[in-house]
This record gives structure tokens, sequence and C-alpha cells, in this order.
């Protein structure tokens, strides 16, 4: 009776192998959306010129029909849970301020359906972008908050003919170089107004060295792509200037006492010391740093991680300097929905109760009145429905120049970077005032 | 408790007036329910919850995680410990008055709640104290209707989960079962219209069952309750328990071909949100399989078992990805062509054998609680070395491994954009996992296995080299798991340390736990009750909305499972027995088979009663 | 019971024999590392140090900057063996892991937080008024803390007493995750600051050049740990915990109440993480619902290494372990060249642990366990 039984186990993984086979055939052949078989034509974007108002072909990735009574779809796709949340709530926040701000498109609405979660991971990224994919309405994504997201999340969305517009993610591997050479993650269909951390850790290098005049620095990274990403470009680029760079370690998230840390840095004797971590790590850095024989008198920076009121508000970062996106909104505004970003601001503590706790609100809110300007040129009414190009939505985007939006006048480049490219530094002086600090701007980087 | 003095004589029933309860009891359980509605309402769960609808318009996830708690209490509060030979209380309005009680207190709690909120700002230390739980709590109304409404929601709850015991048994469970069915088809709304598009008529246009749907569900799920349809589940189960022989294995392969029949056909019916759902629980499958061996089988409380998770994700990576870390010498090829997934994983299981010996070797020798923090640190310290910058020319550090080509078979292609043809990779993995996994427990070395669970001592006593049986359990282990990676990051296409958490250890230790430890049925159920409804460590489940709570939820579980059902859903006959010794013990007592006498010593009386019920397993 | 058999039964098995390969390696590794630490103190220029690090240069660190990881290895170490102590006389007594004994820390950490931001708020947390303010704070933390313990055994533990040891293991798994995420949930995610410590006690000493916060720490610590060598030592409570600690069954006999006598035990140990809770609020101004989980391990850890039921062992395997972790990455790592070794702190605390399992498994002090639980 024994023999029977690994029979039976033997036909059904048989039976299952088989079947994967086939039900794979299937798919291939079959029933797979017209949409997710181009991919490979859209690699070189046509330098269409822009399609506006003639009569639709279907373009290269099909098109979208919105029945009248329907609304057009789009996505949101933040870490609004758990430890990141901080980075990605206000972007989603901001994303449906900038839709109800936008008003309608040819007379049909904008829907962002239930806010998605990212999970601030390159799996959760993965799982949400396929609940996006499953529904063939949708025309493009504001998202993701964290880069390892983007990573798995950039291939589905590009393969379904969707775009992926984030606010925050700023790995030079999902764009580019700088040097006109595509990351190695780059996805056709990628765009993002926050700026590449070569550019971020190009600006602290050069305000080290040049303004503050410093020759020896070092690093701190706290083990997440973003920071590491960050803390090696400014080391590459400080090097490059002609510094000297003597350390470069991280420290766990979870660290507290930061005195062995410190004092592998302190051996290098740097000038100055970079962490462009987060919160609570940067709290104790900042706090036991001056306390370490050998780093009394070391510079700290940091970058806009620690650009959060939370940490401005502890007496021990008084004296630091921070790099990241110029906050000075002041009274630009967003060109396409005529709405200040001080009006902003104020429409997001009436709606929300706080102030955002992340500098990328004025990103995201760019990001979706792009993203719904391209919408509106890519789309054309057919009798009562309205026909939405997805190829059109990106061609109009790769075309996007002298924007003028909340972060300040904004370009796509080739390669989704559409950034202000503009990275301030800003000297904290006291912790009581934190808004005169944030705009007590000591340095600003646009090439 | 008021009378549950042991009597000898027969077991009559002792009938009360309505109001003749135990005060006392009420106003411990009643307390308690207002603490943990309390509580509930301070974690954000009824507000953050509130957009999820299950039956439109008025019943939402926020409103049942409150509305939950009374009807269960209510119940558990008339619910007593059937003892053999004693005096069984008889059911009646006393029963209903109690649950009504009960859930009245449970009720001031919320509606004392709701006033403080509304004129105390507490709001710097408690997050969740805010204006829209007030609304929430009141909905919508005044403060005060607020305070009178909890009251009565929380009463009458409380008074119908009473109700529950004096309705006769069938009842009882059609109308459990009725409640289950309507919550079930909300909760899998997605789900069911993916598989089936016709079922949306179900539903309302912004989710949740319709009113009139939900009563429909209500009644057709009690009427088959009603006609027997559980009860003729029941008997097919223990028909097929009874059952041995040939008999047996003609049914047990019945049920494998229904049910890979319908693992084969639902993905191809599905939507990709199911399929990638499916996946992901199949992952959670795969690795559970693995811990399955390790505790369920051996006993051995790993909980560093992320760490060869880990090591298959990274050694797949490596082998496959031209993104790789730069230092690695160009003998290691990269084995990104058309069956070299399959070259990959074959190196990934040598490699993660290797690791489990070298993990399992030091800490084999520890007792088993000292072996479950060293494994732990041992999954820590795996996850840093990968992180850490001293390796990242080999693993890229945080940058992680980027660029993982699909897997490859020259004639499908197994790729994360396609979750189905991954469900499909993961179920074949599976199969194998499960055959090997039922080879092993009814092999001599799964014998060893489980008598080393049972008392170490014992077994090498008996001539079982504990040390190697215990070391083939870590590495059996650690090559299911290696699968697991293998797929992972196929499916994934890039991976991270963060991946790797402790967390992710144990989560799979829940779902072991939950489902029932040693148990192969009960491992899978686990996976799709945890991993499917509320979601991995970092994939969403059905109920996308919990996120937040995933967690709580998975302690909360943990412990209640715990102390309440050690044995899982879906119990191993052996492990149970193992757990319920005392208990197996007394009741056999209580029958007098087991001889009174004061020399007759527990090991003995244990041999007996495994005698009387008879084991499996065992020479075939 | 196995070492006897293995001792009676004939010759050496594979795994012994990569056991023994594996100590001599560990231990030769941390020897070398350490010559050749000492080495390129005296001269960076060595040759292995030429070797290991090229053009980069050997680090070399000043006296000061030995003293600072030291100090702080101390302080740290002293908060790992207050929470060590309740894991020890946990283990002591009724002989499994409580996992969750972190969390009773880290709540204790918390309410610290809350009543300090509320005495900020009314001005008391400097000058003469922060020396009421701070004994009624950790009044609280203690109180707090010590509930928690109790709670914990009432609702989670009780129940278990002589099940299958694994399973209150398991449990408490269960506890510190439930723990965890309520605290997450009910007072928000994100680390929360304590307020500012009133000056001097961010002073250093003017000839020690140490932190008098640190200090404090220090001092705070031995005197609770000498508080519960007295209990422990010299009451008559003390007397009832060791005696249930060495035969449950015996010490009832002898008319003590078992359940009580565990029920104080654990009401101890959460005195004592609650102590170390408002410590570490006062070190490092910061808490998370996190801060728990990780010292928890650690400190379980260091009453490990002093030997576990040992009081005075955990107190001395808690200073070892915090030295060992600010002392470690850089004495024994960085000789090899290897960058970015403070990253791999948590390795070294969990090698620690590994090590000492494996070559001294009672600890460095010894154990003190009943037969029965050394089984």
């Amino acid at each position: 009776m024994k023999k029977t039984r690994p029979l039976i186990a033997v036909l059904a993984a048989t039976a299952l192998v088989a079947a994967a086979c086939g039900g794979d055939d299937d798919d291939s052949t079959a029933d797979e959306p017209p949409a997710a078989e181009e991919p490979a034509d859209a690699e070189e974007p046509a330098a269409d010129e822009p399609v506006a108002d003639e009569p639709m072909e279907e373009g290269a990735l099909g098109s979208v029909r919105v029945e009248p009574g329907d609304a057009i779809q789009i996505r949101s796709l933040e870490s609004i849970t758990g430890d990141t949340s901080f980075l990605g709530i206000p972007n989603q926040r901001a994303t449906s301020l900038a839709i109800a701000d936008y008003g309608q498109i040819k007379g049909f609405d904008v829907d962002l359906g239930t806010p998605l979660d990212d999970l601030c991971s390159a799996d959760g990224g993965q799982a949400a972008a396929q609940t996006i994919v499953a529904d063939e309405q949708v025309v493009g994504v504001i998202g993701t908050s964290c880069s390892g997201a983007a990573t798995a999340a950039g291939p589905l969305i590009g393969e379904a003919g969707m775009v992926l517009f984030s606010a925050s993610n700023t790995s030079p591997a999902l764009t580019s170089d700088q040097q006109g050479n595509a990351g190695e993650n780059y996805n056709v269909g990628y765009y993002r107004t926050a700026h590449n951390d070569l550019f971020q850790g190009a600006a602290m290098a050069e305000f080290v060295y040049n303004e503050l005049g410093l020759t020896t620095a070092a690093a701190i990274h706290d083990g997440d792509p973003y920071t590491d990403g960050l803390a090696t470009a400014f080391t590459n680029a400080f090097e490059e200037l002609g510094g000297t760079v003597t350390g470069y370690t991280a420290v766990a998230k979870e660290d507290t006492d930061m005195v062995p840390v410190l004092t592998e840095i302190a051996a290098g004797s740097p000038e100055a010391l970079f962490f462009p971590i987060f919160q609570p790590a940067g709290d104790f850095i900042a706090d036991q740093a001056p306390g370490v024989p050998g780093l009394e008198d070391t510079v700290l920076l940091a970058a806009d991680g620690l650009l959060v009121d939370g940490f401005l508000q502890l007496e021990q970062s008084e004296g630091m300097y921070f790099s990241g996106p110029d906050t000075r909104f002041g009274e630009n505004t967003n060109q396409s929905t005529g709405v200040s970003a001080d009006a902003v601001l104020e429409a997001y503590d009436a709606e929300y109760g706080e102030a955002p706790s992340a500098p990328f609100w004025g990103h995201a809110y760019d990001a979706t009145s792009i993203l719904l300007d391209a919408i509106d040129a890519a789309s054309t009414m057919d009798g009562d429905t309205l026909v939405i190009d997805r190829q059109g939505v990106r061609d109009y985007i790769n075309g996007v120049s002298g924007y003028s939006g909340i972060i300040g006048t904004i370009n796509c480049d080739e390669f989704g970077d559409c950034g202000s490219q503009k990275v301030t530094v800003i000297e904290h002086l006291d912790s009581s005032d934190i808004e005169a600090s944030k705009a007590n701007v000591v340095f600003e980087y646009a090439p | 408790m008021s009378a549950v003095t042991a009597s000898t004589g027969m077991p009559t029933a002792v009938s009360k007036g309505a109001f003749d309860v135990d005060w006392r009891q009420i106003a411990r359980t009643g307390g308690l329910l207002a603490l943990g509605l309390v509580f509930i309402a301070l974690t954000g769960m009824p507000v953050g919850l509130d957009e999820r609808t299950v039956i439109e318009p008025w019943l939402s996830l926020g409103l049942l995680s409150l509305t939950f708690l009374p009807f269960v209490l209510g119940y558990t509060v008339g619910h007593e410990k059937v003892l053999e030979g004693v005096a069984a209380k008889a059911k009646g309005a006393r029963d209903v008055v109690a649950g009504a009680a009960v859930g009245a207190l449970g009720g001031l709690g919320l509606s004392v709640l709701v006033v403080l909120v509304d004129n105390f700002d507490l709001r710097d230390p408690l997050v969740n104290w805010s204006p829209q739980l007030v609304e929430m709590l009141s909905f919508d109304q005044s403060v005060g209707f607020g305070f009178v409404a909890w009251i009565a929601i929380s009463g009458a709850l409380g008074a119908a989960g009473g109700a529950l015991h004096v309705l006769p048994h069938q009842v009882r469970r059609a109308v459990v079962a009725a409640i289950l069915a309507v919550l079930l088809t909300a909760i899998f709304e997605s789900f069911l219209t993916d598989v089936i598009d016709q079922l949306e008529f179900l539903y309302a246009s912004r989710g949740g069952l319709t009113n009139v749907w939900a009563v429909v569900v209500f009644v057709v799920a009690m009427a088959v309750s009603l006609s027997g349809g559980g009860e003729k589940l029941g008997e097919r189960r223990a028909a097929y328990q009874a059952a041995s022989g040939p008999a047996k294995n003609r049914q047990t392969a019945l049920f494998i071909a229904a049910f890979s029949l319908a693992m084969i056909i639902i993905p191809l019916v599905t939507g990709k949100i199911t399929q990638e759902l499916m996946a992901n629980v199949g992952i959670f499958m795969l690795l559970a399989l693995g811990l399955n061996i390790v505790v369920g089988l051996a006993g051995i409380l790993d909980l560093g078992y992320v760490a060869f998770f880990a090591v298959g994700g990274y050694t797949t990576a490596v082998l496959t990805s031209p993104n790789r870390g730069p230092d690695w010498p160009s003998w290691v090829p990269t084995l990104d062509g058309p069956g070299g997934w399959l070259i990959a994983l074959a190196v990934t299981i040598v490699m993660a054998i290797f690791a489990g010996l070298v993990i399992g070797a030091p800490v084999i020798r520890m007792r088993g609680d000292y072996l479950a923090i060293v494994t732990l640190g041992f999954g820590e310290i795996i996850r840093l070395l990968f992180l850490s910058d001293w390796l990242g020319g080999y693993f890229n550090g945080a940058q992680g491994i980027t660029n993982i080509p699909s897997a490859d078979f020259g004639i499908f292609e197994v790729k994360g954009t396609d979750p189905r043809s991954v469900f499909y990779l993961v179920m074949v993995l599976a199969a194998i996992s499960i055959y090997i996994s039922w080879r092993l427990e009814h092999s001599r070395l799964g014998r060893a296995w489980m008598a080393v669970r049972e008392d170490e001592s014992v077994a090498e006593a008996m001539g079982i080299n504990t040390v190697n049986v215990k070391l083939m359990a870590f590495v059996v282990g650690a090559a299911l798991a290696s699968f697991a990676g293998a797929v992972f990051s196929a499916k994934v296409g890039s991976i991270f340390p963060t991946s790797f958490l402790i967390l992710v250890s144990i989560v799979i230790l829940v779902i072991v736990i939950v489902g029932g430890m040693g148990n192969i049925v009960g491992v899978m159920v686990g996976a799709l009750g945890l991993v499917g409804v509320l979601g991995g460590p970092k994939q969403p489940g059905l109920l996308q909305e919990f996120s937040e709570y995933k967690l709580l939820i998975y302690g909360a579980l943990l412990i209640w499972m715990m102390l309440n059902r050690p044995e899982g859903l879906v119990p191993n006959v052996r492990r149970s027995r193992e757990l319920h010794q005392d208990e197996f013990l007394q009741d056999a007592w209580l029958r007098g088979e087991v001889d009174r006498d004061e020399s007759t010593t527990e090991a003995e009386a244990s041999a007996n009663l495994a005698d009387g019920l008879g084991t499996n397993g065992g020479a075939s | 019971m196995t070492a006897a058999v293995r001792a009676k039964g004939a010759g050496k098995t594979n795994v012994d024999r990569f056991l023994t390969v594996l100590r001599v390696v560990m231990i030769g590794f941390i020897a070398i590392s350490l010559v050749a630490f000492i080495a390129q103190q005296i001269a960076p220029e060595n040759p292995f140090a030429e070797w290991r690090h090229g053009d980069e240069g050997a680090t070399r660190l000043s006296w000061a900057q030995y003293r600072g990881l030291l100090v702080t290895g101390i302080s740290q170490g002293a908060m790992y063996g207050l929470i060590a102590l309740g894991y020890s006389m946990v283990y002591g007594v009724l002989g499994f892991i409580n996992f969750a004994h972190g969390e009773v820390f880290m709540v204790s950490a918390f309410t610290g937080f809350i009543v300090s931001t509320k005495f900020d708020a009314a001005g008391w947390w400097e000058g003469a008024a922060f020396f009421p303010a701070i004994i009624i704070t950790v009044a609280l933390c203690v109180i707090v803390s010590t509930s928690t313990a109790v709670i914990m055994e009432r609702v989670a533990y009780r129940r278990l007493r002589g099940s299958p040891r694994l399973i209150p293991l398991i449990t408490s798994i269960g506890v510190s995750f439930f723990i965890q995420e309520a605290v997450r949930l009910v007072f928000g995610p994100g680390a929360k600051g304590y307020p500012s410590n009133p000056d001097w006690l961010e002073e250093r000493l003017p000839w020690l050049g140490i932190e008098v916060k640190k200090l404090v720490v220090i001092i705070i610590a031995a005197i609770a740990m000498a508080g519960l060598w007295y209990f422990v030592e010299r009451t008559k409570t003390g007397k009832a915990m060791r005696a249930v600690a060495e035969d449950k069954e015996i010490a009832s006999l002898m008319g003590i109440d078992v359940d009580k006598t565990i029920v104080k035990t654990f009401a101890v140990g959460g005195a004592m993480a609650g102590v170390a809770g408002i410590l570490w609020g006062i070190l490092f101004r910061s808490v998370i619902n996190t801060t728990g989980f990780l010292p928890g391990i650690k400190a379980f850890t260091a009453a490990v290494v002093g030997g576990v039921g040992n009081l005075g062992g955990a107190m001395a395997g808690g200073v070892s372990l915090g030295g060992a972790e600010a002392l470690g990455p850089l004495m024994i790592l960085e000789p090899w060249g290897i960058p970015g070794v403070s990253q791999l702190r948590d390795a070294v605390a969990f090698t620690v642990l590994i090590l000492v399992l494996l070559v001294k498994p009672t600890g460095l002090f010894g154990e003190r366990l009943s037969s029965e639980e050394r089984a």
C-alpha cells in the first residue's frame, strides 16, 4: 500500500508541470492584452509633434476609452504605512489636492481610486503594481515613494503602457547617471519630479569644498538604498573636486549608541561629516558627535531625510547644514491649476489638520498636474467617449520644458528626470524658529 | 464560577431563574470588554477601516472591528467547559441577560470614551484621540446620541451572543455559519468577482455586499447548514479518517487530484490581482512547508529561518543577474540564458544545504530555547552580511541586486510581470516540497524526528543519533526555503536586504503554528488564511486595508492560538496528543479508563492511552 | 543528560570535529585581531596593517577615544544588565525565555517620555524642580513597567505552566509583537523625543572627561543591582524566590505560595526593566516602539554570557556585552581591513553569544538553575 502514495504525488506533480507549460503557452498566444506586446517598439519614443487635437490613430501602446459618466483613472502608489509613511502620506495627499484643483478634463472627472501602498520595498511595489495594471482603464500612476519599490513596479507599469511618475525617488539607477547613460533600472514610461541623487551629492560636495573651504570629509549612511546612494554620490563628487574622504561607514536604523561609529569616523579626523539619514538615528548622531574626541569641531551636514520639523526642533540640530530641494516655494504657482504653493499648504492644513511631514508634497502636486496635462493633450473625443492615447501621454511628458510648477521650472530630460534641478543648502540657526532656518539658504546649486 | 463543584452523580441539568447569574463573572468580562473596545478604538482601527464596507451602507470593517467583540464575549460569558461527570447548567433566559449585561458594560466603556474624547484633548500622546473618532462613534449625531447608542448596540449584540446558547445546537451552528458566510463573501469580494465576473451583482458599486444580497447569502448559508451540509462534511471527514488501506489511499488520491485540478484552473480564470496574491501565498507556503519540518516534525524552534530564504534568494540573484557585485571572479557564470535558472536553482540548493550545516552544527546541541535565540541571531547576522559595505563588492550592500532575469525554461518563461507563471512554478515546487515532507514524515528519519520532538533524552537512549537527526531537519528545511528564495528573486527581479527581516521568520512561524504544527494541510491552510487574507510582511493580502494592523493581529493570533489551541487549526493527531496530554489523562481518568491507583505513573498512563487511541504512522 | 550520554559514547562525531575547528578558528581570529590591533596602535605602518589596509592606513585611536568607547560601552551595558536581570530571574524560576521582556523596558521608556514632556511643558524639567519631577517620573515608570510584567504573566503565561517549554516561548513572541504594535498604533509611529536634560547632566567631569549622564546611569544601575541583590539574598521573599527556582514542588510543600512568588519575580524583573527604561530616556532622549526589541535580545545574550540565573553574572554579562559591542568592531574587525565595521555591531553581539555558548555554555560566571531546567 505504501507504493501507491508516491506514485500519486508524482502524478500530481507531473500534472502540475504539464499544466504550467500548457497554461503559459495559452497565455503568450491568446489572452495577453495587446497593450503589453509592444513595449519593444516603445523603446525609442517617437519624437512626434504633440498629437493634441488631430483625429486619433491607434498609438503604439494602444489607448484608453472613457465612456461618458465614467472617470479617468489614475492611481497613487506611495508608502502610506509603517516607518516611511511620513514620506508617502504628504505625496498622496498632495496628489488628491492637485486633482481637486485641476478639475475636469474635457468634461470628465479624474478618479484616484483607493490609495495603494508600496510598503517602501521591491516586493510591496510589485504587488501593488500588479493591482494597478490589472485595471486596464488606468492611465498613469503617481508614485512610488521609495526607489526600491520603483525598481520592481517600473517594468510592470511600463509594460502595461502606463506612466509611473514619482515625486520622491532619487536613485540614479532609475533614470540616468546625468552623463547621458541610462541607469540600470531605467524603464520607458518612468518619470520623476524629484532630483537625482547625483545632483544632490554634487551640490553638497560643492558646498563643503568650495563654500566652506573644507578638504576632508566623511559620510555615514544607514543601510537604506537612498541614504547609501546619496552618501556615495557625495563622496565621489567630493573626491572629484580634490577633497579627501577620510571615512565611509554605516549605522543600523535601530542604533542608538553612536559613539563607536563616530569614533571610527573620528579616527580620520574629518572636517565635515555628511549623514544623509533619517530620524531617529540622525538624532543620536547629531547629539553624540560633538562629544566624541576628534569630532568636536567637525561640521555636521545632513540631507532632506532630516529636513523635517521633528529634527529641526531638536537643540542638537542647531548649527547644522541641510541640503535638499529648494523649499522656498513662496509664490511659485503651478501653471496648470493656477494655485500657489502657499495656497496648497493652506488647503493641506485645512483638509488634514497638519503641515506636510516631508518636503516632497510640491513635487507630488506638480507631477500630478503634469500627468493631467499630458492626459488632456493626448486625448480626443470620439463622439461622447474620451479616447486617451497612451503613447501620446508619454510623448507629452517627454516634451515638457519650461513648465512652471510649485517646485520651480520643470524640464524633463530623455531619461525621465523632470526635477527643477535646483538644490539648496540651508544653515539651521535656531531650533525654536525653524521656519526662519528653512528660509536661510546659504548655497544654491543649479548648474 | 459559582457551581462547578465536582459531583459524583449523574450529570443533571440545574435550571435557574433569568436573573440568577454570576454577577462577578459578568463584571469581569464586561470590564474586559470595555477595555478591549476602548483599546481597539484608540488603535485607530474603527476610523482607519471605515472606508472598507462589508455591507453597504451601514456596516464597515471599522464598525465591525468594534461590534464583533461584544457579540463574542456575550457568548463566551455563558460558556462553560462541560466536564464529564459534572452537572451542566441548563441554558435559558439567564444567558441572554448575562450577555446583555456584559455587552452593555462594554458599550459603556465606548460611551465614556466618546464623552472624554469630545471634552478633553489628549491627542498629544494618543494619536487617535481625534474628532474623527467622535464623529464615527456618535454616528455623526450628537455626543449624547453616541453615548446611548453604544450602550444599546453593544448590549443588544451581547444579548444576541448570549441568545446563541438558548438555540438548539443545530440552529446555533447554522447561525454562526451564516454570519461567517456573509463576512467571507464580503471579504473575498475582489477574489470572487475576479474569478466570476457575473458575481458583481452581489456587491455595491463602492464595495461591500448590498443589503438584499447580504440577507440572501445569510439565508442560503443557514439553509445549507440546517439541511445538514455541515454535518455531511464532518461525516465525510470522520469517514476519511476512519478509513484505512486502499480505501483511504483512493480517497487521498481523489482529494489530491481535485486539489491539483483546482490549482491549475483557478489561475486561468482569474485576473492579475488574484494571481499575484496566489503567487505570494505560494512563496510563503513553500517557506512554511520547510519550517514545518524543522519546527513541526523535529521540534526545533528556528527563529532565523529567513536566513535560508535570503541565502536562496541571493545565490540565485548572483548566479543569474548581470548586475551582481563587481568583485565576483569571472569563473562565476551569469546564467541568464534559457535553463539558466534551473542550474542556478541546483547551485542554490547546494548552497542552502551548506548554510544549513554551518548554521545548524553549532546550535544543534543547545537547549531548545537557547537555540531559538541563537538562530534568531544567525538570521540577523546573515542579513547584516548581505547589507554590509564589507561584502558590498559581492552583494551590492544596501543597493541590492537588480535586473535579475526571469526564470526562462526555454519552452516557457516565469517572470514577475506574469504572476500566473510564477504561481505555476511555485505550485510545482510546492508539490515537490509536499512530497518530500510527506515521504520524510513517514520514513525512519521522520519517526526519529518525532521521537526527538517528544523527548530528546529518551530518543537518545533508544539509540537515535539526535545530533545527526536534528541536523538533517535543519538541512532539509534549509533546502526547501531556498526554493522560495530562488522563485522570489526571479519573481521580484531585484533583491534587497530589507526583504529578509526577522519579521519574515516570525510570520512564517505564525503560519506554521496557526495552521497546525507538523501537518502539511494545516500549513497550507495557514499560508492561505494569513498571507492570503491579511498579507505577508511586505505583501498585501485580500484585506489590503489591514496592512497597518496586520502585525497586531498576527501577535494577538499567536497568543490566542498558544493559549487555546496550540495544535493549530488543522492539528497533527500525534502532536495534539502531546500538547494535551494532561487533558487526555484527565478525561481518561474520569471515564475510568486509567487505573486510579496512585502507583500508575503518567508515562504508563499515556502509553495505555496511545495504545487505546491507536497510532498512525508506525510500521506500514 | 545529553552531555552525559555523549561523554559515555565512543569517539567524536563529525559535528564535534566541526565544532572544534570552529572554536579554534574563532578564537584564533580574535587573537590575531587583537595582536594586529595592538601592533597598529604602536606602529601603524607595520606590514600586516599595510597588507590589510593598503594606502588608506590603519586606524589609530587616541586615549580619549578609547575612554569614550569604554564609558559608552559600560553605560549601555549597565542597561543591558538591568534588563538581563528580568530574563535571568524569570528563566531561573519558570525555565522559559520571556521574549517580551524587552517590551516591558520599552513601555517604561515610553511612559517616561509621556510624563517628562508633561513636566517639561509645566517647566519642571530644569532647575531645582527637576529633582521632584524625575523622582515622580521614575516612580511612574517603574509602576507601569511592573504592572505590564505582572499583567503579561497573568494573561499569557500563567495558563501555560507545565506545557512544553517552547509553548510559552512562542507565546511570548506573540506578546512582544502585540505590545510593539499596540504602542505604535496607539501612540503613533516614529521616534518620540524626550525634552532636553538639564545642563549639568550634559556636562563632562573635568578630570575624567566622562559625561555626567553616563556616570549617573552607571551609578543608578549599580544601586538598583545592589538593591536587588539584597532583596533576593537577604529578605524572606527573596528566599522564597530562590526556593521556587530550585524546585517548585518542594517549595510549595514548604508552604511557599508558588503562584504569588512567580508574580513577584515578574514584578521585580519588570521594575528593573522600568529603571533601565527611564535611564535609556535620559541617555538617548528618544524612544520608538521598537526600542525594546534588539536591546531585549541583547539583554538575553548578556544573561547567557553571564550565566542564566546568576544575578551578578547578568550585570557582569551586560557590561561585557556592552563593552564588546563598543570596542569589538574597531578592535577585532577593523585590523582586518573590513570597511564600515560599525554596521556589523549587532553581528558582533550575536557572535559573542554563539562563541560563549560554544566555548562555555554555562556562561562566564556559571549558571544557577534547578536540575529540571538544565536537562
